[in-house]
């Protein structure tokens, strides 16, 4: 079998920084070591051969209790390339007690809008983003909701109370 | 019997109350928006096919301040929670709530963190339509119910 393009020549360039290789179903799935996730993907992007342009999705898993996995985190991002119409999956994996991954809005800057939903439901933040805040959920916002440990009624107050109209009907 | 019957012809006798609230039931104005997929079928029941108009509440108006009947038409999130509040603190007095669907009334199916469970906990409802989504003529009997608590509780029982 021979080996990907994309995959060797990303091993040729990073040998350090490739942590693990998995193909199934013809879809590649490449673990990058987080402090090289930036020229990783400023590589693919720019290598003539491979011309990973677009960023298709930026996402975040959380394997709380998957028994194969590297760390709990793992952002995810999913390159196409226009070129060779060839699609890629890198997983950058992050413990709960070190959440934290550089941002690719320098490489994409689409990245900025996704990196602020994976803040804002995972609670995973990105050095260096222009523009760290939620996204979706209101500032006020106990915890991060898409952890797999977080009650589904969530850690808010079960009262809904809303600022300026001190009158509750919540009896 | 007694002053009725000395009545020039074409003559009525009301209560000024009676009179008030029977203008109001019969121009009801509720203000346009939706929230989920109740608003379709709140819709629906303004168009042409089950058509509003009937009742007197076809003109939905687009500005709280300009109308009197607030159907809240699907589920309410937290983060839509002081809007939805704001928009009916807006409202000129004398003015009514109709929790439309389950969503508005209970929080329905979404039961978790993000909706409000039941718009009754944040602003104060008058009638409630079950169903999911409820259909036009569900909302048409919660819309006269408004009208008859309008007759009942006359121009003393609006001042909230």
């Amino acid at each position: 079998m021979t080996e990907n393009l994309t995959v060797s020549k990303l091993r040729a360039r990073f040998p350090e920084a490739i942590t693990s290789v998995t193909e199934f179903r013809d879809e590649i799935t490449v673990s990058v070591k987080r402090e090289a996730i930036v020229p990783v993907c400023q590589f693919l992007r720019d290598d003539p051969d491979l011309a990973y342009s677009f960023l298709v999705d930026l996402t975040s898993v959380d394997y709380l209790e998957y028994p194969q996995k590297e760390a709990r985190f793992a952002v995810v991002y999913l390159l196409h390339s226009y070129k060779n119409n060839e699609r890629i999956r890198l997983k950058v994996w992050v413990e709960e007690n070190d959440a934290v991954v550089p941002t690719v809005t320098g490489v994409w800057s689409g990245a900025n809008w996704l990196e602020r939903e994976v803040y804002d439901m995972m609670g995973i933040t990105f050095a260096g983003h222009p523009d760290m805040r939620r996204i979706l959920l209101t500032e006020d916002w106990v915890d991060h909701p898409q952890r797999k440990d977080f009650p589904v009624f969530g850690k808010q107050d079960p009262v809904v109370r809303i600022k300026g109209f001190e009158e509750n009907f919540d009896k | 019997m007694g002053l009725e019957d000395r009545l020039p012809e074409g003559i009525a006798l009301t209560t000024v109350s009676q009179a008030v609230s029977w203008a109001r039931e019969n121009s009801l104005f509720p203000l346009l928006f939706g929230l989920a997929c109740c608003a379709i079928e709140m819709m629906a029941t303004f168009a042409s096919r089950y058509d509003l108009g009937r009742f007197g509440a076809e003109v939905y108006r687009a500005s709280p301040r300009q109308a009197d009947l607030m159907i809240v038409s699907g589920r309410v999130s937290r983060k839509m929670a002081p809007i939805v509040r704001q928009l009916y603190e807006q409202m000129a007095d004398p003015k009514w709530v109709i929790s439309m669907g389950d969503c508005a009334s209970c929080g329905g199916i979404f039961n978790n963190y993000t909706i409000v469970q039941g718009v009754d906990k944040i602003i104060p409802v008058d009638v409630y339509v079950p169903g999911c989504p409820p259909r036009p003529e569900a909302l048409i009997q919660g819309i006269m119910k408004v009208q008859e608590k309008i007759m009942k509780e006359g121009i003393k029982g609006t001042n909230k």
